[in-house]
């Protein structure tokens, strides 16, 4: 049987890929799936948690964090299409201005 | 005999689902191929929700599948293709911040793993005992019990999340 | 752990369906024909029987051209997720009740998921790819347009698709497809029972496998063919083969959800030994699928296809709205 550790460490590792990508990438939608990234981490220790617990209010949060990532993907994805709109790039660090 | 047996074999799938969450994640970020990192993120999705059902949640590797895979990937592969030609050269990885950030996350990793392996989690020993084998149903009841406020603030945001989405992306009209 | 048994059935099935898909495109044409008032292919073998075999030896004999500019690894990827998710459809789908061979029960559905409708409406997401990718990955405005078209397309019935189930769900409470099979005993079908939720399901269905009346991604006069424009050879059958075993999964969902799945009302009262019942409840599933695909075939050459505004129109100001209300009714009447 695997012990609760091991899911909790390969989540700590998932999380900080996603903090690498965050931090390093400087295309839009590479950070924003970095993101999705660092979100999956944490259901994954949320869900080992509930379940070595026995307790299914882990899989409630897990459910909403999904809604979460949902309008945060539909939201995310939107603004990047205005930007490259606007700008012709997803760079992130030509985004540099609050207005033009 | 076949017991033994059979749990050498769910730790060979675990390692197995770690391998490929990991090794994917890892092509998401360094990839220099858009393309590529979305789809080394649909195998992440995916060897997450094979994890799920490892930790009998059923429900929600469903859920993953459809949400993740079925509803933000297609999003992101949407974004990828508005934004990208479809041979994409120009990828900067922000060279001058590499080595500061790989420091910084490995100390971030080192005390995570470390919080995570030193403590002793309170957990019940029997862990298959505790879970019923179909989680659907306690989660349907919980939802609509202790769970109500949540559920419908979290479906107020869906829509307010798509009214914003389709207000921002809209063309502005030129009067 | 006993494996031989579900790779005895994943083997049946695989076989089975790419047969019906293989005999599917000769229905369809010998049903078009005789729509059409034509004779259709009636050459090769006797009455045309061999005529799937010639079209599948021309496919893999054609050569097979990419696309200079084409992104090659999702190119070839793309017909592959078509095929796969339209196959895979088929694992929790039961095709009979259990039947009794050497010796033990076996079970006649591949994996007998407790999340099976969920696990369905999940796959059918992921069809999106294949289409999407395959449009974008060819680098042709015809495909892209295409390909963009289906996954809007797509979207949006997956809404009214998923809606419309719950009504079925509310009176069943189960997400099992077996408990659902069993509790459409006696001729309670779900299609007597929720027929708006049948309509929907069924009109939600054709838009989801791009059959006729929805077929704006590969749109001939439009699009000179949508998505798969660029796709040659073997690569364009694979796109074919996903089109029709999807229609097949399709019907097969109809019937498991609507129709009664394996059902065959009066047979258990005969007397027939057990076997003969199982045999003859896989015939009924059989052939009420072939009824359905019967019915998409027809649909396909009596209706004209929509308009690309229409057709958005519909699926959310018409199919929505009356899945909702659905489930409304069904609230209530369970209720009361």
């Amino acid at each position: 049987m695997i012990p609760l550790d091991y899911y909790l460490v390969l989540s700590a590792f998932m999380f900080c890929v996603g903090v690498l990508g965050v931090v390093v990438r400087r295309n839009a939608i590479i950070v924003f799936m970095s993101i999705e990234l660092m979100l999956n981490s944490v259901n994954l220790s949320l869900i080992a948690f509930s379940s070595f617990l026995g307790d299914p209010t882990g899989q409630m949060l897990v459910f909403f964090v999904m809604t979460v990532a949902a309008a945060e993907a539909a939201v995310g994805l939107a603004i990047i299409i205005a930007l490259f709109r606007n700008k012709q790039t997803v760079n992130i660090d030509e985004i540099n201005i609050l207005k033009w | 005999m076949t017991l033994l047996a059979s749990l050498e074999l769910f730790d060979i799938i675990f390692y197995f689902f770690a391998f490929v969450t990991i090794v994917s994640a890892a092509v998401v970020v360094f990839s220099r191929n858009i393309v590529h990192s979305a789809f080394s993120l649909m195998f992440t999705f995916f060897g997450v929700a094979a994890l799920y059902v490892m930790l009998n949640a059923d429900f929600i590797a469903v859920t993953q599948v459809l949400v993740y895979v079925g509803g933000i990937l297609v999003l992101l592969l949407f974004g990828v293709m508005l934004t990208t030609k479809v041979i994409s050269v120009e990828m900067k990885t922000g060279t001058l911040q590499t080595l500061p950030a790989s420091i910084l996350v490995a100390v971030l990793a080192g005390t995570l793993c470390g919080i995570f392996w030193i403590t002793d989690w309170l957990t019940p020993v029997a862990r298959n005992a505790e879970l019923p084998a179909t989680t659907s149903s306690g989660i349907g009841r919980a939802l609509m019990t202790t769970y109500l406020l949540p559920f419908e603030v979290a479906s107020v945001v869906l829509l307010v999340a798509m009214l914003g989405a389709a207000m921002i992306a809209r063309r502005e009209r030129k009067r | 752990m006993d494996i031989i048994e579900p790779l005895v059935k994943i083997v049946f099935i695989f076989l089975i369906t790419l047969t019906t898909v293989a005999y599917l495109v000769l229905v369809e044409r010998r049903v078009s024909a005789f729509i059409q008032n034509r004779i259709g292919p009636n050459r090769v073998g006797p009455a045309g029987l061999l005529q799937p075999v010639a079209d599948i030896v021309k496919l893999f004999l054609k050569e097979d051209i990419v696309p200079k500019a084409a992104n090659k690894f999702v190119h070839s990827l793309a017909p592959l997720i078509s095929l796969v998710v339209a196959m895979t459809t088929f694992a929790v789908i039961p095709f009979g009740n259990s039947i009794h061979l050497f010796g033990r029960d076996i079970k006649l559905m591949i994996a007998d998921v407790n999340v099976g409708i969920l696990y369905i409406l999940a796959l059918s997401s992921l069809g999106v790819y294949g289409i999407t990718l395959s449009g974008w990955s060819s680098n042709n405005k015809y495909s892209l347009l295409g390909g963009l078209r289906s996954s809007a397309q797509m979207i949006s019935y997956e809404l009214s698709m998923g809606l419309s189930i719950i009504g079925v769900l509310m009176i069943a409470g189960t997400l099992r497809l077996d408990k659902i099979v069993e509790s459409q005993a006696q001729g309670m079908w779900y299609f007597w029972r929720t027929p708006i939720s049948f309509i929907t399901f069924v009109i939600a269905s054709f838009a989801e496998t791009n059959r006729l009346p929805f077929d704006l991604p590969e749109a001939e006069p439009e699009l000179v063919g949508g998505y798969h424009t660029e796709y040659s050879g073997m690569k364009f059958g694979l796109f074919f083969l996903a089109e029709y075993a999807n229609m097949i999964t399709a019907s097969a969902i109809i019937v498991t959800l609507y129709l009664g799945g394996w059902q065959l009302p009066f047979v258990g009262h005969i007397g027939l030994p057990d076997l003969a019942v199982s045999l003859l409840q896989i015939a009924a599933f059989g052939v009420k699928v072939g009824l359905v695909l019967l019915f998409f075939i027809v649909i396909r050459w009596t209706i004209p296809r929509f308009r690309y505004d229409q057709l958005m129109n519909i699926g959310w100001k018409v199919m929505l709205p009356l899945a909702l209300a659905n489930i409304l009714i069904t609230g209530v009447a369970l209720l009361w």
